[in-house]
C-alpha cells in the first residue's frame, strides 16, 4: 500500500471521528426530550402528534412498542407495493414506465422498508419520480428512522434505573422516565431533528458538486459513437444524501454511486463515504450516554472501529496486490473502491462504487465477512447497536461467569430468556443465509440466475442472500436476481433478517427493564474495560467465524487459491 | 472413598476414586444411553442422534453386502465413546455424591429407637417406623434414631459420625442448640427428642435426592447455559446442513467426486458442537453439591450453590464466627496485697483439670505469661462448674482428708465468688469489686478468683478474634464480598473487634430482628446477602437472605428456613460456601469457552481433510494450504479430530470434579484473565496440538 492510498481513508476516518461523539450528545439529548439546538422545531412535532392522534407521553411496554412497530412496518410494504404495482396511473412519470410485476415490487417493497434496499430493478429503467421519492425516498426516512428508535428503545431498556430509583424513594413511578418510550415519537424525532436536518446539508453539497435534482424528463442526447441515448434524471440528489445516512444504500439510478450524475466527484465520494457512517459511528456513544457510563459506549466502539480497520485494511491490501481494474470505476480507482466496498457492508448501507462480483476473491470476501459479521461492525443505523448488544449479551453470559458470580450486564442478571432471545436475534440472519444459498445452490431455478460458474458462482449466491438478511442491500452482480425465485426468497430473508432480530432485541429489552439491578462491585465482571473489548471482539469473530467458514471455504477461499495456483474455469 | 476422618487427618480431599465408584460410573454410562435419559442434554442428544444415524446406515450398507471398513467402524466406535465417556463424567460425580450419602444412610439405619409412647410407657421400635412427632428417649449409649430436637434435658452427644469432629458437643432442650442429627451417639445423660422428620425425609435422604436431582432437575444457571449449547449447537447444525448442497454443488462444477458421506458431515457436526461442556456440565452441577458435603455442608437446593457464588454481602454473628464463642483468659487482676504469683498459682490450680475453652486458655495465659508458678500442690479433687453454682474450683483435702474450705480455691461470676467468701466469714475488697465492674463495662467478663475466704484478684475474659479470620476476609473483600458484623455488644466493644479483625462493617446493639432488617435493606439495594445463623430468632432473616445457612444443631425452625446445613456448626463455613459457588461458575464459564476455543481446530482438521480433493490435478490441491497441521490424509484427519473430542471429555473429568483453581485473593478481574489465558487461549492451541499427536498416533499405529 502505497502513502496516497491511506489519505481517503485518514479524512474519512478523522472527519467521522470528530463529529461522532457531538452527533451522539446531540441525539442523547433529542431522544430524552431536553433542549437542543433544533428546538424551534418543537411546535411542528407537536402539530404532527396532534394531527395523527398521539399522546407524546404515553409509555409503551415492548410489546406494544414491536406491535407498533411491525403494523408500521407491514402498512408501509402495502402502500410501497402498491405504488410500484400503479406507478402507471400515478402522477410524475414523464417517461411513462408501467407498474412493476408483483413479485419485483414485493421484493422491493420488502427491501425499502426493512432498509435493505436490495435492488432487482434499475432506477432509470423503470421507475417514475413519484416512486422513487414518494416511495422509495420516504422509505429511505422511515426504515432508517424504524432502526434508529428501536435502538434507542432497547438502549433505554437496558439502561432503564427509574424504577429501582423510584422503588427506594417509595416515590410514584410515573414521574420517571417511562423505559421503553413512544414509538411515534421516537420515530417522529428520528426524522424531524436528526435525519432529515443531515439530509438537507448532505444534498446540498451533492447538488454543489453536481448531482442532479430534476423533475424533467430525460434528455435525448447523440453519444460519441453516435448512438441515440437517453440521459436519465430526476430529483437524485434528495434521495442520495438519505440513501448514505439511513445506511439505506438503494441508488436513485442503476449504477448506484458509481454513476456521475450519483456521485460526480471525490468531494461527493467523500461525502457519501462520511455520512454512512456518521450515524453508526454515534450509536455506541449515544448508548454509553444514555446508559449513564460512557466508557461502556466507548469500549463497544472500540471493538467495532478496531474490526473496521482489520477489515479496511484487508480489502485494500487485496484488492491492491489481487485486485483488477474491471468493475472498477477508473475516477476511483483501487483502494477508494475497496474503502468503498467495506464501508457500505459494514453498515447495512450497500450503496456501492464498483462491482464487488469484479474483487479479486478475497477482495471479494470482505464486503461478504462484513455482512456475515451481522451487520454489527457500526453497522445499519441503529440495527447494528441492538444487533452488537445482542453480541454483547452473549460474551457477558459466557465471560461472566468466569469470575465466579451470575452474569450480568449494566447490573442486570443475563438469564435463560435474555439468552434465548439474543441467541435467537443472533441465529435467524445466520440461519437463512446457509438455508437459503444450499437451497438456491441445489435447485436449476437457483442456478439459473448465476453468471460464473464454480467457486465463485457460490460466492455470488452466498453474498445475495447475506446481503438480504443483512439488511444491506448490496448487490456481488453477476447473479440474475430478478426472477420469481430470488425476488420471493430474498424478500424473506429480507424481512426475517430485520424483523427476526428486532423483535428479539425488543423481548430482550422488554424482560431486562423489569429487572431489579444488582449492585456491582469488585467481584463483578466489568464491561467498560480492555480486556472485555477482546472478549467481545472474539465473540463477535468466532460466531461467524464458526457459522460461514465452511461456506467461505468453498466459495472465495477456493476461489483464491483456485487463482493462486493459475486454475482457469 | 475417602472418609471425613481422612481430610481431619490433613490428607488431600479425596477427588481420588475408588474402585467400586469406578464400576458404578462406568455401569450407568452405559445404562445412561437411553434416549430417555439423553434427551435430558440436547448437546449429547444430538451426538446420540447422530450415532445411531450413522450406525443404522452402515449396518444397512453391511447388510447390503459392503461391510464397513476400518475408517467407518473407528468412527462410528469414537462417536458411542463420546456418549459413553459424557454419561461417565455425570455417573462418576453422581456415585462420589451417592457414596457420602450411603454411608451416612447406612449408619442409621436399623437403630433401635425407644418411643414414648402416650401413656409414658417405652416401646421399642425402629428407627425406620418413626414419624414426624413421635418422642423417643435416648441415653447415654444410644444413637439418635432420626433428625430431631431435644425436648427434654441436657446431653453430650458425639457427632462425629457426621462431622469428623471427635470432641462432643452439648445438645439441650430450649436453647438454640436443641436440634441433632441421626446417627450420632449420645456419651452422657439422658434427653428425649422430638422427632421432626418422617423415614426418608431427613437430611441424608435429602442428601441423597439432592445428587440424584441434580441430573434431572436443572438449577437456573444450567438452564440457561444449555440454552447457550442448544443455541451453538443450531448454528453448528445448519452449516454441516448446509455444507452438504455447498460441496455437492462444487464437486460436479470441479468433475470431482464428492468425499462428503454423511458419516462425515456428522463427524463434523459432533466435533463441533460443544460436546465438552455439554458432557461434563451435569458432572460440575453434582460435583458442587459433593463438594459442599465434603466441607460438611448440605445443600437444600442447586440453586442454592449457585446463588452462594453471587452472594455480595456476608451477615455474620460477631460470636462463634469472627471471634471464639468462647471467652478466653486475657488478663490476670491481683488485688492490692497479693502477689501475682500467688493469683497466678491460684488460678492455674483451679484452672488444671477444667476441660472448658476459658480453664484451657486461663492455663495458657499463666503459662506463656512466664509468672512465677509457686508451690502447686498434688492431689486436688476438681469441682466443676455447674449451672446452679455458677463457678468451678478445686478443693485440698485437710488433715481429716475431707476438703479442707480454707484452701479451696474457687473462679466464678463475682455474685457467686461472694457468697462462698462471705459465708466463710470473709469480705470481698472495693477494689475487686471496682475492677471487675471496669471489666464489664468494656464487654468483657470478670472471673473473681478466691481461696478460701480471699479474693485474690480478677480474670480479664474476653472475646478473641479467630486466627486467621483477618486473611480470610482480605479475601472475601478481593471478591467484592462486603462483610458484616452483627453484635450485641455496644459500639465500642464493637468497633474494636472490627477494627482487629478487618471486617467491612458491623452493627452493634443489634436485637435479634436486627439482621432480617439489615438483610433486607442490602437487598433493597441490590446486593445478595449471605448469612449463617441457629436460633430460632434467626429464622425469618435464613429465609429472607439469599444463601442462609442454618447450623445443624440449630433449632428445627432455623433449619428448616435455611437452604444449606453446616454439620460442622462452623459459622465461618459461609466463606466456604461461596467459594465453592464461585467455583461452579468458573468451571461452567470456562469449560463453555474452551469447548468453543476448540472448534477452530477442527475445522483445520476437517475441511481440508473433505474438500482437498475439489480441483485437484496433477497432485496439486488448492484447498490442501488450509491442512496447516500436516495431518497425514483425509481420514486419518477427521479420525484424530473425533478421537480428540472424545478424549477430551475424559481428560477433563477430574477438573469438573475438584473446579478449576480459584484463587480468591486474586479479585475479578485478575481471576477473568488468567481463566481466558488458560481457557481461552489453551483452549485455541492445545486442540490443534493434540489433534497432530493424535494424527501421528493412529499412523504409527496403522489404524488410519
Amino acid at each position: 500500500m502505497k502513502p496516497q492510498d491511506f489519505f481517503e481513508i485518514a479524512i474519512v476516518a478523522a472527519v467521522s471521528l470528530a463529529a461522532a461523539p457531538f452527533l451522539a450528545a446531540y441525539m442523547a439529548r433529542v431522544y430524552a426530550g431536553e433542549r437542543h439546538p433544533l428546538g424551534f422545531l418543537a411546535p411542528a412535532e407537536r402539530a404532527f402528534y396532534r394531527v395523527i392522534g398521539i399522546d407524546a407521553g404515553q409509555e409503551m411496554g415492548w410489546k406494544r412498542y414491536a406491535l407498533s412497530l411491525l403494523s408500521f412496518s407491514l402498512v408501509s410494504i402495502g402502500l410501497l407495493f402498491a405504488i410500484l404495482v400503479g406507478q402507471a396511473y400515478l402522477p410524475l412519470n414523464p417517461q411513462k414506465f408501467s407498474g412493476m410485476s408483483w413479485q419485483l415490487a414485493l421484493n422491493t417493497a420488502v427491501s425499502f422498508v426493512t432498509n435493505t434496499n436490495w435492488q432487482a430493478y434499475s432506477g432509470e429503467a423503470s421507475l417514475s419520480y413519484f416512486s422513487q421519492s414518494v416511495g422509495l425516498a420516504v422509505q429511505n426516512f422511515l426504515s432508517a428512522a424504524a432502526g434508529m428508535s428501536v435502538a434507542v428503545a432497547v438502549i433505554r431498556a437496558l439502561g432503564a434505573r427509574a424504577k429501582d430509583r423510584a422503588d427506594e424513594e417509595g416515590g410514584d413511578q410515573s414521574r420517571h422516565t417511562p423505559p421503553f418510550g413512544n414509538f411515534w415519537v421516537d420515530m417522529t424525532r428520528s426524522v424531524l431533528y436528526i435525519l432529515l436536518p443531515l439530509s438537507v446539508i448532505v444534498a446540498l453539497i451533492l447538488v454543489s458538486q453536481g448531482v442532479v435534482q430534476s423533475v424533467s424528463s430525460y434528455v435525448p442526447a447523440l453519444s460519441l459513437e453516435g448512438r441515440a441515448d437517453l440521459i436519465p434524471l430526476g430529483p437524485a440528489a434528495s434521495q442520495v444524501a438519505i440513501k448514505h445516512l439511513g445506511t439505506n444504500g438503494g441508488g436513485f439510478f442503476g449504477p448506484n454511486s458509481a454513476f456521475p450524475f450519483e456521485n460526480p466527484t471525490p468531494l461527493s465520494n467523500l461525502v457519501e463515504l462520511i455520512s454512512q457512517i456518521l450515524i453508526p459511528f454515534a450509536f455506541p456513544l449515544l448508548f454509553g450516554r444514555m446508559v449513564g457510563r460512557r466508557r461502556e459506549g466507548r469500549v463497544i466502539f472500540s471493538v467495532m472501529f478496531i474490526l473496521l480497520a482489520i477489515l479496511v485494511w484487508s480489502s485494500v491490501a487485496s484488492e491492491i496486490s489481487w485486485g483488477s481494474l474491471e468493475g472498477k470505476e477508473l475516477r476511483f480507482g483501487k483502494s477508494d473502491s475497496a474503502l468503498f466496498a467495506v464501508l457500505t457492508t459494514i453498515t447495512s448501507c450497500g450503496a456501492v462504487n464498483s462491482m464487488h462480483d469484479s474483487f479479486s476473491p478475497l477482495g471479494g470476501m470482505i464486503p461478504m465477512i462484513d455482512i456475515m459479521l451481522g451487520e454489527v461492525v457500526f453497522g445499519g443505523v441503529g440495527s447494528g447497536m441492538y444487533g452488537m448488544l445482542a453480541l454483547v449479551l452473549i460474551t457477558v453470559f459466557i465471560a461472566g461467569l468466569m469470575v465466579g458470580r451470575s452474569p450480568e450486564y449494566l447490573g442486570k442478571k443475563i438469564e435463560a430468556r435474555e439468552v434465548q432471545l439474543a441467541m435467537l436475534a443472533i441465529i435467524a440472519p445466520n440461519f437463512i443465509i446457509l438455508g437459503f444459498s444450499a437451497l438456491a445452490i441445489a435447485l436449476p431455478i437457483g442456478l439459473a440466475g448465476l453468471a460464473n460458474r464454480g467457486p465463485h458462482g457460490l460466492s455470488e449466491i452466498l453474498y445475495a442472500y447475506s446481503s438480504g438478511a443483512g439488511n444491506n442491500g448490496s448487490a456481488f452482480a453477476g447473479l440474475s436476481v430478478n426472477t420469481s425465485f430470488y425476488n420471493l426468497t430474498i424478500g424473506a430473508d429480507m424481512l426475517i433478517g430485520r424483523f427476526g432480530v428486532m423483535v428479539p432485541m425488543l423481548a430482550v429489552a422488554g424482560s431486562l427493564a423489569a429487572k431489579r439491578l444488582v449492585a456491582s462491585g469488585a467481584g463483578s465482571f466489568k464491561t467498560d474495560t480492555g480486556s472485555f473489548g477482546v472478549l467481545l471482539f472474539s465473540v463477535v469473530v468466532i460466531i461467524a467465524g464458526l457459522t460461514h467458514f465452511p461456506a467461505l471455504t468453498l466459495g472465495p477461499i477456493l476461489d483464491h487459491f483456485l487463482m493462486t495456483m493459475g486454475v482457469a474455469l | 472413598m475417602k472418609t471425613i476422618k481422612d481430610e481431619k487427618r490433613g490428607r488431600k480431599p479425596g477427588y481420588g476414586i475408588s474402585r467400586k465408584t469406578l464400576f458404578s460410573a462406568a455401569a450407568s454410562a452405559f445404562a445412561k444411553l437411553d434416549p430417555r435419559v439423553e434427551i435430558r442434554n440436547p448437546v449429547m442428544f444430538v451426538v446420540w442422534v447422530a450415532s445411531v444415524l450413522c450406525t443404522v446406515v452402515a449396518a444397512a450398507q453391511w447388510i447390503g453386502g459392503s461391510p464397513p471398513d476400518s475408517f467407518v467402524s473407528q468412527v462410528i466406535a469414537w462417536l458411542w465413546f463420546t456418549l459413553v465417556f459424557a454419561n461417565f463424567a455425570e455417573g462418576i460425580a453422581e456415585a462420589q455424591g451417592k457414596a457420602r450419602a450411603d454411608s451416612l444412610r447406612s449408619m442409621r439405619n436399623a437403630i433401635t429407637a425407644h418411643l414414648l409412647a402416650a401413656d409414658g410407657r417405652i416401646k421399642e421400635v425402629r428407627s425406620s417406623e418413626l414419624r414426624r412427632g413421635d418422642l423417643v428417649a435416648c441415653e447415654a449409649g444410644d444413637l439418635i434414631p432420626g433428625d430431631g430436637e431435644v425436648v427434654e434435658g441436657v446431653a453430650s452427644v458425639d457427632e462425629s459420625a457426621i462431622t469428623g469432629e471427635s470432641a462432643p458437643v452439648i445438645r439441650e432442650a430450649g436453647g438454640d442448640r436443641s436440634g441433632v442429627t441421626g446417627g450420632t451417639r449420645v456419651i452422657s445423660d439422658r434427653i428425649v427428642i422430638r422427632i421432626t422428620a418422617d423415614p426418608g425425609e431427613g437430611f441424608v435422604d435429602k442428601m441423597i435426592l439432592m445428587v440424584e436431582n441434580a441430573t434431572r432437575q436443572k438449577t437456573p444457571g444450567e438452564i440457561a447455559l444449555t440454552i447457550l449449547l442448544a443455541s451453538l449447537t443450531m448454528i453448528f447444525l445448519i452449516a454441516v446442513v448446509t455444507l452438504y448442497p455447498f460441496s455437492q454443488y462444487i464437486a460436479n462444477e470441479s468433475k470431482t467426486p464428492n468425499v462428503l458421506t454423511i458419516l462425515k458431515l456428522v463427524t463434523l457436526l459432533v466435533c463441533l458442537i460443544p460436546t465438552t461442556i455439554g458432557g461434563l456440565l451435569s458432572a460440575i452441577g453434582i460435583s458442587g453439591v459433593s463438594r459442599l458435603m465434603r466441607k460438611n455442608v448440605m445443600a437444600l437446593s442447586g440453586r442454592a450453590i449457585e446463588a452462594a457464588g453471587d452472594i455480595d454481602v456476608l451477615l455474620l454473628d460477631k460470636t462463634g464466627t469472627i471471634t471464639h464463642g468462647n471467652r478466653m483468659a486475657t488478663e490476670l487482676v491481683a488485688i492490692a496485697g497479693v502477689a501475682r504469683e500467688e493469683l497466678a498459682t491460684a488460678a492455674l490450680a483451679a484452672s488444671l483439670a477444667d476441660q472448658t475453652p476459658e480453664g484451657k486458655s486461663i492455663v495458657a495465659l499463666v503459662r506463656s505469661s512466664g509468672a512465677a508458678v509457686a508451690g502447686l500442690e498434688d492431689g486436688g479433687s476438681f469441682v466443676p462448674f455447674s449451672a446452679s453454682t455458677r463457678m468451678s474450683g478445686i478443693d485440698f483435702p485437710g488433715a481429716d482428708g475431707r476438703a479442707d474450705p480454707n484452701r479451696a480455691i474457687r473462679k466464678g461470676a463475682m455474685a457467686a465468688v461472694r457468697e462462698v467468701v462471705e459465708g466463710r466469714g470473709g469480705k470481698v475488697p472495693a477494689e475487686a469489686m471496682a475492677a471487675s465492674e471496669r471489666i464489664a463495662r468494656t464487654g468483657g467478663t470478670p472471673l473473681t478468683v478466691s481461696v478460701g475466704n480471699r479474693v485474690l484478684g480478677i480474670i480479664h475474659l474476653k472475646d478473641v478474634v479467630k486466627q486467621g479470620i483477618r486473611e480470610r476476609f482480605v479475601g472475601l473483600h478481593a471478591m467484592g464480598i462486603r462483610t458484616v458484623m452483627i453484635t450485641g455488644d455496644n459500639r465500642l466493644t464493637a468497633a474494636a473487634i472490627a477494627a482487629e479483625s478487618g471486617v467491612s462493617d458491623f452493627i452493634a446493639e443489634a436485637r435479634p430482628e436486627c439482621k432480617l432488617e439489615a438483610i433486607r435493606k442490602e437487598q433493597a439495594a441490590g446486593h445478595l446477602v449471605g448469612m449463617i445463623g441457629d436460633g430460632t430468632n434467626d429464622a425469618p432473616a435464613l429465609a429472607q437472605a439469599d444463601v442462609g445457612v442454618a447450623m445443624a444443631s440449630g433449632t428445627q425452625t432455623a433449619r428448616e428456613a435455611g437452604n444449606m446445613i453446616d454439620f460442622d456448626n462452623d459459622p465461618a463455613k459461609v466463606i466456604d460456601v461461596v467459594e465453592v459457588g464461585k467455583q461452579l461458575l468458573i468451571t461452567r464459564g470456562s469449560l463453555t469457552t474452551f469447548s468453543i476455543a476448540n472448534d477452530v481446530a477442527k475445522y483445520f482438521a476437517i475441511l481440508p481433510a473433505v474438500f482437498s480433493g475439489f480441483y485437484a490435478a496433477g497432485g496439486k490441491s488448492p484447498l490442501a494450504a488450509l491442512n496447516i497441521m500436516g495431518l497425514a490424509t483425509s481420514e486419518s484427519a477427521i479420525l484424530s479430530a473425533v478421537v480428540f473430542n472424545a478424549l477430551i471429555i475424559i481428560a477433563l473429568i477430574p477438573l469438573a470434579l475438584r473446579g478449576v483453581k480459584l484463587n480468591p485473593k486474586a479479585g475479578a478481574s485478575r481471576i477473568l484473565r488468567r481463566n481466558l489465558l488458560v481457557y481461552g487461549l489453551g483452549g485455541l492451541i492445545v486442540p490443534f496440538v493434540g489433534i497432530k499427536l493424535i494424527d501421528m498416533l493412529l499412523r504409527a499405529l496403522g489404524l488410519a
